[in-house]
C-alpha cells in the first residue's frame, strides 16, 4: 500500500490532521505532510479530505477468496452442560447473516451432557454440530481449539463467530492462528457486503472513541468475536426444523498443554450481573466502601444486581467481578441505575446499550448524562434513601 | 529463568475527547505511553527475576519512537530490549504482529515464560498473546491474576473468568497474559533511569529475523480496516427537576409505566 498526496489539490485546511488515530498528519507550510512511519493505512485522512488530495493505492490485486467455503457458524459456548446466553444472541444475528448470504447457519457445541442442544435450532440453527465427551466437560482450551480447527477444515464455513467471553477471547485467536486467517475482536456490529460476500465487522477501538469496520478479504473462514449482550436474542421458535449432527471427539492426538486444578466461585454476587434485568451501579461518588451498603439495599428492594465503575473497584470498595465497562463486563439490562458514576468512556462502553439508563450525579456536566434516559442532578445520599423508602413504602 | 515481556507503545488516548464541532479527536498534548496493561507484565517479569534470578528481555514492534517505551521499561528493571522496526512491519494486524513477535522470540532461543498484557488500550483486541503462543506451539493462559508457583519447567497460576477464578497448571515454556490484579507496578528508580539512558537497544528488521516481506506487515495481514468513523451520540436525557422527593416521584412514575417497579 502507498499513501499518495496530491499537493496541487491540498488547500491546507487541516481537516485531516485531527482524524489520524496515530497523530501522523500535519500541515507544513500550508500543505499536508504525513509521517508514513506508523501509518496503518486506515483511510481516516482520505475520508476526511474534501479535496481528494490524499489517496491510498493498493500494491497488487488482492487474492481471491476460496469459494468452496460456505455457511455461517456460531460457536455455542456452554459451561457445565448449560448453554450460555451469548450463544443464542449470536444465533439470532447469525440467522440474519445466513439469510442475507442465502446459506446455512450452523452451531458448534463442544461439551458433555449439554442440556437442550435442540434449543440452538429453535434460535435459528439449521445444523448443530454436537460433540459430547467427558473430556470436554471443563472447556479445556487445547481440546476446544483443535476440535474446532478440525471441524472448520472438514466443513469449511465461510464465517465463524464466537462470544468475546473469557473463554472465547482466549481460545478463538489460537484457532485463527492455526488456520492462518483473520480474526476481529469484540465486534459490536456484523453485516454483509452482499456483492463481495464479505463479513463487515465493526468494532470500537481506542476505548470506544473510534469505530472501525474491518474485512477479511481473502482468507477463510472470516472470524470474529462479539461481546455478550451486544445482539438481542430473538424469540425461540420451537417448531423450527434442524438437524443435530453428532461429531466424535477423541482426545488422543491432542496434547493438553494446561490442566484445570480448581475453580473458586465468586461468592459476593447474589444476582449475576450479566443476566440481571436491573442493575444498580456505584462509582467514586459513593465516597467510601460502606456506602455500597446503601446501593445493596436499593438493589434488594428492586431485585437488582450490584455493579460498579472501575474507579470503585480500583479503590478496593467492591470486587472486580462487579465491574462494568471495557475491562469488566458488558451488560444490557432493562434498567441501569448509575449512582455517583461520572461516565468515563470505558464505563459507557460496557452499559450504554441498556434499555433504560438512570443517572444520579451531583455534577450536571458528568458525561453519564449523555447516555442517560432519565437524569437526576442531586445528592445521591438524599435521592437513593428516598427512592428506597418510596419503593418499600 | 529467561523471561520475555512483549509490550506496545500506544497513544495515551483514553483521555481523548471528541470535538463536538468537527466530530474529530482532540489530540493536543497526547503523548505516547507504554500500554498500561503491559506495565503489569513488565513488573511481573522483574519480580520473578528478583526472586529467582535470570534475565528479562522486552520486545516491541513499532516505529522508531517506540524506543522510548523500551528505555522506560529498562528504567523499571528490564535487562535487555529489542525493537522490531522495519518499514515492512507497517500495517500489521494481530496475526502478522504475533507472527513477527514469534520470529523474534525464536531468534532469542532461550525463553521460559513470555508475559503479555491482557490487551492494549488502543486496539483492545487481546489477540496477540494467544496467537503468539500458538505460533510458538507452547501453552497459553489468559487473564492471569496471580502466579502461585513457578519452578523447574512448571507453572501454576490463578486466572480470572466471568464466574470466579480458576487454578491452572502447565509446563514451561508458556505464554501468559496478565490482568491488573497481578501486582502494583513500581516507579522507575534513579539507577534504572541512569541505566536506561545508556542502554544499547538492538533493532531487528526482516533481514535480522530472516522473514519474507509477504509474511509481515500489511501483506501478511488477513484483515483490513476499510472504514473509520466516530460513534454517534444523538441522545437527550430527560432531566428530572425539583427537590429530591419530586425527582424520585417522577422517576418512580416513569419506571412504573415501563413496568420496572
Amino acid at each position: 500500500m502507498k499513501l499518495k498526496i496530491n499537493l496541487d489539490e491540498c488547500v491546507g485546511c487541516g481537516n485531516c490532521t485531527s482524524v489520524c488515530p496515530f497523530d501522523l498528519v500535519e500541515i507544513v507550510k500550508g500543505k499536508v505532510k504525513i509521517n508514513e512511519e506508523g501509518c496503518n493505512f486506515c483511510g481516516a485522512c482520505v475520508e476526511s479530505c474534501g479535496y481528494y488530495a490524499i489517496t491510498i493505492e493498493a500494491d497488487e490485486p488482492v487474492a481471491e477468496a476460496d469459494e468452496s467455503y460456505c455457511g455461517v457458524w456460531v460457536f455455542a459456548e456452554q459451561r457445565r452442560g448449560t448453554l450460555k446466553n451469548v450463544a443464542y444472541e449470536l444465533l439470532s444475528r447469525g440467522r440474519e447473516l445466513a439469510d442475507t448470504l442465502e446459506t446455512e447457519l450452523g452451531a458448534v457445541c463442544l461439551g458433555h451432557n449439554v442440556q437442550d442442544a435442540e434449543s440452538l435450532i429453535a434460535y435459528g440453527a439449521d445444523k448443530v454440530y454436537l460433540a459430547d465427551s467427558p473430556d470436554l466437560a471443563d472447556n479445556q482450551e487445547d481440546y476446544l481449539t483443535h476440535k474446532l480447527v478440525d471441524l472448520i477444515r472438514e466443513y469449511k464455513p465461510e464465517v465463524v463467530i464466537a462470544g468475546a467471553t473469557a473463554l472465547g477471547r482466549a481460545f478463538f485467536p489460537r484457532v485463527a492462528a492455526i488456520l492462518n486467517t483473520g480474526l476481529t475482536a469484540d465486534c459490536t456490529g456484523l453485516d454483509i457486503d452482499t456483492e463481495k460476500r464479505l463479513l463487515l465487522q465493526t468494532r470500537p477501538t481506542f476505548g470506544g472513541n473510534i469505530m472501525a469496520t474491518i474485512i477479511c478479504p481473502a482468507n477463510r473462514p472470516q472470524m470474529a468475536t462479539v461481546r455478550p449482550r451486544v445482539f438481542k436474542k430473538n424469540a425461540p421458535d420451537d417448531k423450527r426444523q434442524g438437524q443435530i449432527i453428532k461429531v466424535d471427539f477423541k482426545k488422543e492426538g491432542i496434547a493438553p498443554k494446561t490442566k484445570l486444578l480448581d475453580f473458586i466461585d465468586d461468592v459476593t454476587e447474589t444476582v449475576k450481573l450479566e443476566d440481571a434485568d436491573i442493575i444498580i451501579s456505584g462509582g467514586r461518588g459513593l465516597g467510601k466502601p460502606e456506602n455500597f451498603k446503601l446501593l445493596a439495599e436499593l438493589a434488594e428492594a428492586m431485585g437488582a444486581a450490584l455493579g460498579s465503575s472501575r474507579a470503585a473497584v480500583d479503590e478496593g470498595w467492591i470486587p472486580y467481578s462487579h465491574q462494568v465497562g471495557q475491562t469488566g463486563k458488558t451488560v444490557c439490562p432493562k434498567l441501569y441505575i448509575a449512582c455517583g458514576i461520572s461516565g468515563a468512556i470505558q464505563h459507557l462502553a460496557g452499559m450504554q446499550t441498556s434499555d433504560i439508563i438512570v443517572a444520579i450525579n451531583d455534577d450536571p456536566n458528568a458525561p453519564i448524562f449523555e447516555v442517560a434516559t432519565y437524569g437526576i442532578v442531586g445528592d445521591l445520599f438524599q435521592v437513593v434513601p428516598m427512592l428506597i423508602k418510596k419503593l418499600k413504602g | 529463568m529467561n523471561i520475555v515481556v512483549c509490550l506496545k507503545q500506544v497513544p495515551g488516548t483514553t483521555e481523548v475527547k471528541i470535538d463536538p464541532q468537527t466530530n474529530t479527536l482532540i489530540r493536543q498534548g497526547i503523548e505516547n505511553i507504554i500500554n498500561p496493561f503491559d506495565t503489569y507484565a513488565i513488573e511481573e517479569g522483574v519480580r520473578l527475576k528478583e526472586k529467582d534470578g535470570g534475565k528479562v528481555t522486552v520486545i516491541t514492534m513499532g516505529p522508531s519512537q517506540a524506543e522510548a517505551a523500551l528505555r522506560e521499561s529498562i528504567s523499571l528493571g528490564i535487562d535487555e530490549a529489542i525493537l522490531l522496526c522495519d518499514n515492512a512491519f507497517r500495517g500489521a494486524d494481530t496475526w502478522a504482529t504475533a507472527f513477527t513477535l514469534s520470529c523474534a522470540v525464536k531468534k532469542l532461543q532461550q525463553y521460559d515464560l513470555i508475559i503479555c498484557g491482557r490487551q492494549t488500550i488502543d486496539g483492545d483486541t487481546g489477540q496477540v498473546g494467544p496467537e503468539l503462543a500458538e505460533m510458538l506451539d507452547i501453552p497459553f493462559i489468559a487473564y492471569v491474576g496471580q502466579i502461585e508457583e513457578i519452578k523447574d519447567g512448571y507453572l501454576r497460576v490463578r486466572r480470572m473468568v466471568e464466574e470466579g477464578h480458576e487454578i491452572l497448571e502447565t509446563t514451561l515454556p508458556a505464554v501468559i497474559t496478565v490482568a491488573k490484579e497481578i501486582n502494583v507496578p513500581r516507579l522507575p528508580s534513579l539507577r534504572g533511569i541512569m541505566k536506561s539512558k545508556s542502554a544499547k537497544i538492538d533493532t531487528w528488521g526482516i533481514r535480522e529475523l530472516g522473514v519474507e516481506e509477504s509474511m509481515v506487515g500489511l501483506p501478511g495481514s488477513s484483515t483490513q480496516v476499510i472504514k473509520i468513523f466516530f460513534p454517534q451520540r444523538v441522545h437527550q436525557a430527560e432531566m428530572l427537576e425539583g427537590n429530591p422527593e419530586k425527582q424520585v416521584d417522577t422517576l418512580i412514575d416513569r419506571l412504573k409505566s415501563a413496568g420496572l417497579c
